[in-house]
Formats: C-alpha cells, sequence, structure tokens
C-alpha cells in the first residue's frame, strides 16, 4: 500500500467515523440524561435523508436549503417522538420506555415504507462534491473532507451549547441528578426535549451525508449504521458524548482499516462492530469513558 | 407566609401526611422536628411540589400554590435544600451556584448573588474553580446552602442540613441558618438534630407519623417534657 492509498483509507475512515460519531452523539446524550436507548434514534437518521430527498425533488430547493429544513425537521419529529412515546412513561420502569422506543423505530420504518415506498431511490448529489480534487498526489473526493468538516462544526456547536449555555449546563445537571435540578428550578422536561432535538438533529445531518456517500436511500436505511453508531457509544462509554465521538472514531477506522489491510475480509464488514460490542461488554462494559453502569436496561 | 391547612400525602398505599397544619410567618425560623418516617420530609416534598398526589391547602403569601410544580415553586420564592444537599459533584463551585440561579434570568443580580455567597462563605469563594465533588462535607452543605440563596427565595427549606456532618461542623451549619435569617430569609428547617433546630427556631411543631402532635415557641418544646424525653433524650 503506498502513501496516497493510505491518506485515501485515513480520510474515509475519517468520513465513516465522522457520521457515526453524529448518530452515537445522541444515543448518549438521551441515555445520559434518561436511561434509555433510544432506539427510534437510527429512524431520525433514515427521515433526515428523505426529507432532503423529498426537498429536492418535490419543492425545488437548493441542496444546503433542503438539508437544512431537513435537519430542522428531523428535530421537530425527534421532539415529538419523546412527547409522545417517551414523557409519558417518565415515571414508569425504564424497561416501558425501552419497549416503547422499539416500537416508535417499527412504526417510523412503516410510515417510510407507506409515504416513501419501500424501493430504494436514488439521491442527487451536488457535483461540487463528486469532482476528486488532487491534492499533493493524493485524489480526494471533496465529500470526504466535507463530511469530516461538516461533522466537525457540529461537534464543536454541540460542545459549545453542552458547555457554555444555560440550557447545556441544565442538561449537565439533570443527567447526574433530575430531582436535585428540578428542585433548582430547571425545566427539567423542556431540557429533555432540547435534547431529543439536537440529538435527532444530528442524526438527520449524519443521515443526510450518508446518503451522499452510498446514494441510496430506503427506510431500512437507519438501521444498520444506527446499530453501529450505538456500539460507537458503548465503545466509547455510554453517556459521555466524548466517548461516543471516539467511539465512533475508532469505528469508522477498525471498519475501513480493517477491508483495507485484509481485503479478504471484507464481507465480514458489518461483523467488525458488534464482535466489537461483545469484546467491549464482556472485558470493559463501562467502555473508555463511562460511568459504571450497574442498572442499565 | 406559608399557611398549610390539613395537608394530605399519599404515596402508593403509605398515607404519609395525615392532616398537617402548620404556618411559616414571614422573617422567622421555623421547624419541624420528629422520628425517622414521621412525614417531615415529605412535608418540604409536599411544598416544593415534588409531590403530585397530595390534598390539602398550601397557601403562599396568599394563593394557593398545591397544584404548581418545582419550577413554579422556586419562581414564586420558595426553594428547597434537599437531604443529603445533592450538590452537583462533577460541576464547579461555579456552576452550582449558577444552578441555582437557573429560575432567574437577570444576569446583573445573579453576579451580584454569586458575590454575595462568596462573602458569607469565603472558603467556596477560595474554590469557586473545584468542582463540587472535592469540597469537604461541610464546605458541600455550605454550597448546598449558597445554591439555594441563588434562587432569590423568600423561603428556604433546608432538610437535614446537619445530617452527617462532624459536631464542629453541625454548629457551623446552625450558625449559618441564623445568619442567612438575619439577612431577612425565612427559614423552615427539618431536623433530626432536635436540641439544636429548637434552640435556632422561633417557632416549632413536632411531627410523629403523619400528624403534628405538638407546636409552640422553640423555647417552649425544648421545656417541654413530653419533648424532653422522646426528642432531646431525658
Amino acid at each position: 500500500m503506498n502513501s496516497a492509498t493510505f491518506i485515501q483509507h485515513m480520510l474515509n475512515s475519517l468520513t465513516l467515523g465522522s457520521l457515526y460519531a453524529l448518530v452515537a452523539i445522541g444515543y448518549t446524550m438521551v441515555y445520559g440524561i434518561l436511561r434509555l436507548i433510544n432506539f427510534a434514534h437510527s429512524e431520525m437518521f433514515m427521515l433526515g435523508a428523505y426529507f432532503v430527498f423529498w426537498g429536492i425533488t418535490l419543492a425545488n430547493l437548493p441542496w444546503p436549503v433542503a438539508m437544512v429544513i431537513a435537519i430542522v425537521v428531523t428535530a421537530t419529529l425527534g421532539v415529538v417522538v419523546d412527547q409522545v412515546a417517551y414523557r409519558p412513561l417518565r415515571d414508569a420502569p425504564r424497561i416501558s420506555a425501552l419497549i416503547s422506543s422499539i416500537g416508535v423505530s417499527f412504526f417510523l420504518q412503516n410510515v417510510a415504507i407507506v409515504f416513501f415506498q419501500a424501493i430504494p431511490r436514488e439521491v442527487y448529489r451536488p457535483q461540487w462534491l463528486e469532482n476528486p480534487i488532487i491534492m499533493g498526489g493524493v485524489r480526494v473526493l471533496p465529500l470526504t473532507l466535507f463530511v469530516p468538516l461538516l461533522s466537525l462544526a457540529l461537534m464543536l456547536g454541540l460542545i459549545w451549547i453542552v458547555y457554555r449555555t444555560k440550557a447545556g449546563l441544565g442538561m449537565r445537571a439533570i443527567s447526574k441528578d433530575i430531582e436535585t435540578s428540578y428542585l433548582m428550578g430547571v425545566p427539567v422536561n423542556r431540557i429533555i426535549a432540547l435534547t431529543f432535538g439536537i440529538g435527532s438533529a444530528l442524526a438527520a445531518a449524519s443521515g443526510i451525508m450518508w446518503a451522499l456517500r452510498y446514494p441510496q436511500l430506503q427506510p431500512i436505511m437507519g438501521t444498520i449504521p444506527g446499530f453501529k453508531a450505538f456500539i460507537a457509544a458503548v465503545f466509547g462509554g455510554i453517556g459521555s458524548i466524548q466517548g461516543a465521538v471516539i467511539g465512533g472514531l475508532a469505528l469508522g477506522f477498525i471498519e475501513i482499516m480493517t477491508v483495507a489491510f485484509f481485503p479478504d475480509l471484507a464481507g465480514y464488514r458489518d461483523a467488525f462492530a458488534f464482535v466489537l460490542l461483545i469484546a467491549v461488554l464482556m472485558f470493559k462494559p463501562t467502555g473508555l469513558l463511562g460511568e459504571r453502569l450497574e442498572d442499565k436496561v | 407566609m406559608l399557611e398549610i391547612r390539613d395537608l394530605h400525602v399519599h404515596y402508593g398505599g403509605i398515607h404519609a401526611l395525615k392532616g398537617v397544619s402548620l404556618d411559616v410567618p414571614k422573617g422567622s425560623i421555623v421547624t419541624l422536628i420528629g422520628a425517622n418516617g414521621a412525614g417531615k420530609s415529605s412535608t418540604l416534598r409536599a411544598i416544593s411540589g415534588l409531590v403530585k398526589n397530595k390534598r390539602g391547602r398550601i397557601s403562599w403569601n396568599g394563593t394557593d400554590i398545591s397544584s404548581k410544580n418545582p419550577v413554579d415553586i422556586v419562581k414564586s420564592g420558595i426553594v428547597m435544600s434537599p437531604e443529603g444537599r445533592r450538590i452537583f459533584a462533577h460541576l464547579s463551585v461555579l456552576e452550582n451556584l449558577r444552578l441555582g440561579a437557573y429560575s432567574r434570568s437577570d444576569e446583573a443580580g445573579i453576579a451580584k448573588d454569586i458575590d454575595w455567597v462568596f462573602e458569607l462563605f469565603p472558603r467556596l469563594s477560595e474554590r469557586r474553580n473545584q468542582k463540587g465533588g472535592t469540597l469537604s462535607g461541610g464546605e458541600q452543605q455550605m454550597l448546598a446552602v449558597g445554591r439555594a440563596l441563588m434562587a432569590a427565595p423568600e423561603l428556604v427549606m433546608l432538610d437535614e442540613p446537619s445530617l452527617g456532618l462532624a459536631p464542629l461542623i453541625v454548629k457551623e451549619v446552625f450558625d449559618i441558618i441564623r445568619m442567612i435569617n438575619s439577612k431577612g430569609m425565612t427559614v423552615l428547617l427539618v431536623e433530626q438534630n432536635a436540641y439544636a433546630a429548637l434552640k435556632v427556631a422561633h417557632q416549632a411543631y413536632v411531627l410523629e407519623v403523619g400528624t403534628i402532635t405538638l407546636s409552640g415557641t422553640g423555647e417552649a418544646l425544648i421545656a417541654d417534657d413530653r419533648v424532653r424525653e422522646a426528642y432531646l433524650g431525658g
């Protein structure tokens, strides 16, 4: 393998890893606050991609506008899902909300099949993302730069919200002690809704960029990336945003590099993540940066 | 002032409060003493809006607040510092204080009150950027009180502020209670340390299995034989 190919593999790993990381953040933030694994999260990834598709084909919107609108709509939907499917179960046993999230996941997938149809659809890709550019002798797709850069910008925005704003302070407080936060005047339900909104927006952004990279839309397209992002969140230490980012990037590197160095294993590509999950749960169940997790669902 | 009339609280099948009535006049220190499980914390949790399943009237400055949620209760000027201090161990001292001011949006007033809390508790000021979890028990209690004060309340409810602290620190905690009261704060104090609580209180109530059995001034109850026998070790 020469250095040019290696750099390409690195960029591909970074692209894939960023996409996992963005989705993993949503899993980890919701888990951090509600101790809920939100299985419906992967459908936000799928819906975000579809919304862009419809924005472009039906409303004739320019691509960036369609992307922003799709993210906003998906974020709103994430809030609605919380209000309808999880909020009434706040005082119920944790397993109830978990089952509710599985129900929401199937529901949204099937709604997508009804409205968007099950046939895979081709995605429009802006030309400027497709024309390779040569950088220092390496042929680079602008997309493999665009995805990590936009992801980085979104993550910096997230860190700013979590560590520099009042709502972020509220999030960090309720992730440790909901009742005391409530007693101090933190509007807990509003902060939880905001968390779902942010997580869903990031998942939508990831789904949209995923559709640029693997340009095909399907109602079940969120399932496998969603599982992998969840594994990334567990690997990084569920509940930790930094952990989710590290876990996502690590998983991206593992997948791309294993296939790059051992092409014979390419067929097992999807299995790596699950092997990693089993290994993490067996040897370091708290993940890289996680806290103790004795009463996890 | 706070007036509670015939307050009942149920947890599942347990009737925790069976018609509690009490008054907390403006500017006073009122204490609620009683054994474990008598319903002291339930009373505070009901006032602060955490307990939804309740009956009776909780009137604050003339308006009924019994159906309000905790956020609105804090905004109305009542804040509760929960049992066990419950400070946010992973947040800095400063962030803990900012969190106490969450219901406010007057940035200038918040900054002024942070300075004021640091003036009251110079030890917190020295540790303002330290994580709450690194503080000693006494400092954590100061932080819990300071955090409650940051809501700019009229009434501060303290649930077992001396619990688990060394005797010397306990004395300090009661000094703090006297001090914040002298700054104009009304205090409703729940304590197991009955003697110290009665000493500091203007008015006191004895709670037994969900019912008020005795009330009077702090001094009167210290002198009362029934109180001496049951709570002050004879």
